[in-house]
Order: structure tokens, then C-alpha cells, then sequence
């Protein structure tokens, strides 16, 4: 559905930033699309350059099949309108009410004031908003407003939705509904999602496939569960760490806090549920077979596209044997193990 | 009434034919002259915004010509002005006296201040509104129409009472091109007389004229703010 190829873009300036470094990549029809990084890692002006509000130095850009790249000005105006956008700060008109809001995209498209109208209304009423609809602007809560934002954006039907950080502004809760609001647009109008965030618990909430840039670069991309389950560079890491707690034990261990204090017999260890970890009763288990106490520390699990991805932090005590045999045990299971600290070393 | 009047306004009550018609003069002038300056100011703002760096028809050249143009425009006193132009105004209205020969220089005094006006008004609408007109495909001439004149017409209408109430402070020196009004008023027959409940009545009249002013600006302003 969309296709960069060698984006290039080099802001010009006392030190000139090289925004994108040779960005290639593909989202395929009806999926919904993650670009995660840092500030300055380039992802705005990637997700400017889809529907050219910034203009690539080097490279082309295909929606839906037309060369954004090559057209005139008001040819361009024509295809922008399939291509709907929302943004961290919303962007709504602060003196047009919520319906005209709404509107605005479809006055002078062709269409009767009447079926402008009714066609603002069925858009509020799909975003859940149809008693505000001779609000202003400045009368609605953030949720509302980017609620307003979507369905103005869903106003031409647009095959795709851009999404500029547009749960960035938000509380937690409002963020959890609005991403509810984009992955049902995408069920039910097949619309093609891409999001830009420095969130990854937005990324793990909506997100079929993600990239992750750093410095004007896509550095990986993949499908979620893969990025989570195995990430590769130094910063996928930092973002899928920060949605998990399982890296609180190292801070409780260098604290010295009681819970992580051994006795002998113990052992700490992180155990990482994987791709084809069994989703079966593995602690118990353990538990009961080889004799072995399991005190859960810390916990992180997570069900990614139906798959169980996370991990425990724990505390073995027993027999030596018999924690070795669990630990094994583990491994078959297909989880990882990592020993983080041993009461008797051999 | 009448005899009260005539009490306090003696000098102004002998002729008062000649205290309304300086009052018209300066309605007229300041109508006539405020009308241009509004349609050329709001021109030359807009213009100044679409064309500065970064704007949505950036031409740098073009912005930095109007810019000084502008400023050097607004560096010359106004009576200086009158002077300045008496050729121009002879072309385009045929005489220069009169309340005719006075609205050029009036105009092109009182534009480009508003053009500033103008161009605070409208780079103070979030750079967003615009990208976010772009991204659904306005045209340049619709966010002009559609964005830029409806987000800033509140401001505007701020912009425009300022200008005006300054506009009137000019007309008070169209009595040296014979124009009247009530600055000439206070001057030839307050002032040199020494008969100052004449100077006093162009006060009211005028301090009357910038309330009213003010008045419907306040109002335009409030019903296009949300």
C-alpha cells in the first residue's frame, strides 16, 4: 500500500541535520504500522514525507500505487485527500463547531451540503461523539478531540491514516481507547495504519509489524512478537525493556534489597517466554516434580497477537539436582533461563 | 437644553453647521480611507505570510521586498506623506485638497501598519492548522480562505479597531490640504481664537467616534472567538 524507497532529507541550517539516511520501506494493505524511536531519530519526517508535507531530498514515495513523488501540486491535493492524518496536538479548528470540523475535507469535494451533513454525522457517530456535535473545539477533553481529529481524517474515506504521535498528548486511558478506536477502523474499514511513537506500549497495543529508527535510519523492523521476543540492536532492547520489570531485579540486587538477599540452596533466576514457549503449567510443574520451591519475584506477561511473550524473575530453593533438572526442564520447554545470582556457586 | 448648550459650547453653538460638517469630514475620511486600507493592508499581510520563509508559497525575495517596502513606508511621518505623494494623489484622484486629496496619503499611511497587524495576527494560528489544511489536501488559495481568514478574524478585527482608531488620529491633519475636519476644526477656530469649548466639543466628538470604534471591534472580535 505504501512504498519509500531511498528517502533521503538533509535540513539545511548552521548544523545541518541529516533527518533520513536512505529509508526504505513497504506496509502492506490493511496492517497496522509502527515507527518507534527517539526525538530526532527522523520518524516525523518519515511519516511527513508519505503524504509529502515534507518533501524527500533523494528517493520515492508510493500510495496505493501513484508516485506521490512525481505529481503536480493539485494533483497531489487530489491524492492527499485519501490519505487521512492526525497529530499529537490534534489540530482542530478552534472556531468551526465539532460537526464542521468534521466537515471541513468535504466542503467543495462536489457533494450536496445536505450529504455533507449526514455524512459528518455518521463520522461522529462512529468516533462516539454525535451529542458534541455543536461543540467547540476548546469545550472537549483530549480524548474527544482527537476523536474529532479521526473522524475528520476518516472524512474522504481514505485508504490510509497517519498517525503523527497522536496518543503522545494523552493519559493512559485515553490513550488505551483511542488505539481501541484506530484498530477497529482498521477491522472494519481495512484502512492502513501507520503510527509513529516513542511509546512502545502503544506499538505492543496496535501495532502488527513495527520499525525502530535511530539517527535517520530504520535500524530493524519485523512483526511485533519477533521484535519483542528477540530484538537485536542496543535500542530495540531499551524500548522493549521499558514496557516490562523484569530489570527492576538488577536494581534490587545492586540496593541489596532483602528479597534478593540468598539463603543457601537458592538460586535467582529470569526465565523468558518465547516464541513456542508452552502456554502450559510449567511452575507448578517444577513445583512438584523435581521438589523445588518457586517464589515468583517479579512478573511480566503479556499475550502479543495470541502468543504468551514476557518473562518471571524467581527464586529456586531445594536440592542442587533437583533445581538443575528444573532448569532443564525449562529449557525444553522452550524458555529461556538466565541465572542471575547462585547462593553456592560450584 | 438649548440654553444649556449655549452655555457651555457658546463659540461651537454660534455656527454649529460648521461643527457637524467637520464631523462628517472626519467620518468620511476616516470610512473612505479605512475601507482601502482594509482591503490593502489584508492583501499585503496575507501576502507578506504566504510568501515568508516557511510559508505555504515561500518566496523568500519576494517577502524580503515587501518587508522593507513596508517598513520604509511606515518610517515617514505622515504630513511629510501628504507632501510626498501630492503628485500620486493628483493622478489617481484628480485634485490634491480636499477630503479627495487626502485619502491617498491617508491610505498609504495607515496600510502598511495594518499589514503588520494583519501578519501578527495570522502567524500567531498554530503552524499545525496549516500542515494539518495540507495533509487533507486544501489548496493554498483555500487555506488562505478557509484557515487563515477564519482562525485570524478575531484578531483581525482587533488589528482593524487599532488601526482605525490611529486612522483618526491622521485625518486630524487633513486641514492642511483643506480636507476639515475636526482637527482643522479645533486648530483654525479653537485654537486660534483661543475659544476653547470648541476644542473641547472636537474632543467629545472625537473620544465619541473611537468608542464606537472600539465598540463594534470588541464585538466582531468576541463572535469570533470559540
Amino acid at each position: 500500500m505504501i512504498e519509500l524507497e531511498h528517502l533521503s532529507k538533509t535540513f539545511a541550517g548552521k548544523d545541518s541535520v541529516h533527518a533520513l539516511r536512505d529509508v526504505s520501506l513497504t506496509v502492506q494493505k490493511g496492517e497496522i504500522y509502527g515507527v518507534i524511536g527517539y526525538s530526532g531519530a527522523g520518524k516525523s519526517t518519515l511519516i511527513r514525507c508519505i503524504n509529502l508535507l515534507e518533501r524527500p531530498d533523494t528517493g520515492t514515495v508510493r500510495v496505493d500505487g501513484v508516485e506521490l513523488t512525481s505529481l503536480s501540486a493539485s494533483a497531489l491535493n487530489r491524492e492527499r485527500r485519501k490519505i487521512g492524518m492526525i497529530f499529537q496536538q490534534f489540530n482542530l479548528f478552534a472556531t468551526r463547531t465539532v460537526l464542521d470540523n468534521v466537515a471541513y475535507p468535504l466542503r467543495f469535494s462536489g457533494m450536496s451540503r445536505k450529504a455533507i451533513r449526514e455524512k459528518a454525522e455518521a463520522l461522529l457517530k462512529y468516533v462516539e461523539l454525535s451529542d458534541k456535535r455543536d461543540a467547540y473545539p476548546s469545550q472537549l477533553s483530549g480524548g474527544q478531540k482527537q476523536r474529532v481529529a479521526i473522524a475528520r481524517a476518516l472524512a474522504c474515506d481514505p485508504k490510509v491514516l497517519l498517525c503523527d504521535e497522536a496518543t503522545s498528548a494523552l493519559d493512559p486511558q485515553t490513550t488505551a481507547s483511542i488505539l481501541q478506536l484506530i484498530r477497529r477502523l482498521n477491522r472494519e474499514m481495512g484502512i492502513t495504519v501507520v503510527m509513529i511513537t516513542h511509546q512502545m506500549q502503544v506499538v505492543k497495543e496496535a501495532c502488527h509489524r513495527v520499525a525502530v529508527m535511530e539517527n535517520g535510519r530504520v535500524v530493524e523492523e519485523g512483526d511485533v512478537f519477533s521484535i519483542f521476543a528477540h530484538p537485536r540492536q542496543e535500542i530495540t532492547r531499551t524500548f522493549v525493556d521499558s514496557t516490562t520489570n523484569l530489570n527492576k531485579v538488577e536494581d534490587l540486587l545492586e540496593e541489596g534489597a532483602e528479597i534478593t538477599r540468598l539463603k543457601p540452596g537458592e538460586m535467582l533466576v529470569r526465565l523468558s517466554y518465547q516464541r513456542g514457549s508452552a502456554a502450559e503449567a510449567i511452575v507448578s510443574t517444577v513445583s512438584r516434580n523435581f521438589g523445588v520451591d518457586v517464589n515468583i519475584l517479579l512478573g511480566s506477561l503479556e499475550l502479543i497477537e495470541g502468543a504468551l511473550l514476557g518473562g518471571l524473575v524467581v527464586v529456586f530453593s531445594g536440592q542442587r539436582q533437583g533445581i538443575e533438572s528444573a532448569l532443564n526442564y525449562f529449557r525444553e520447554k522452550n524458555v529461556g533461563v538466565e541465572v542471575i545470582a547462585d547462593a553456592d556457586p560450584a | 437644553m438649548q440654553t444649556l448648550l449655549e452655555q457651555i459650547f457658546p463659540n461651537v453653538m454660534a455656527s454649529p453647521d460648521k461643527f457637524w460638517e467637520s464631523v462628517w469630514a472626519t467620518v468620511v475620511m476616516t470610512a473612505w480611507a479605512g475601507a482601502l486600507m482594509f482591503v490593502i493592508g489584508l492583501c499585503l499581510g496575507l501576502l507578506m505570510v504566504v510568501l515568508k520563509p516557511g510559508g505555504i508559497l515561500a518566496c523568500p525575495l519576494a517577502y524580503q521586498v515587501l518587508d522593507k517596502a513596508v517598513n520604509l513606508i511606515r518610517s515617514i511621518p505622515f504630513v511629510i506623506l501628504i507632501a510626498l505623494l501630492m503628485y500620486v494623489t493628483k493622478a489617481i484622484m484628480g485634485t490634491r485638497i480636499g477630503i479627495r486629496g487626502v485619502i491617498v496619503p491617508l491610505v498609504v499611511g495607515s496600510a502598511p501598519f495594518f499589514s503588520r497587524q494583519v501578519e501578527a495576527a495570522l502567524s500567531d494560528i498554530p503552524a499545525g492548522l496549516i500542515e494539518a489544511a495540507k495533509a487533507m489536501g486544501s489548496s493554498p488559495l483555500g487555506i488562505i480562505f478557509r484557515v487563515y481568514l477564519k482562525e485570524g478574524a478575531a484578531a483581525i478585527a482587533r488589528g482593524t479597531t487599532i488601526t482605525l482608531i490611529s486612522l483618526i488620529g491622521l485625518t486630524a491633519m487633513a486641514g492642511y490640504v483643506g480636507a476639515g475636519g475636526l482637527g482643522d476644526y479645533s486648530i483654525t477656530y479653537g485654537y486660534n481664537y483661543n475659544r476653547m469649548d470648541i476644542v473641547w466639543a472636537s474632543v467629545i466628538a472625537i473620544v465619541a467616534l473611537v468608542c464606537l470604534i472600539q465598540m463594534i471591534g470588541t464585538l466582531v472580535a468576541k463572535k469570533n472567538t470559540h
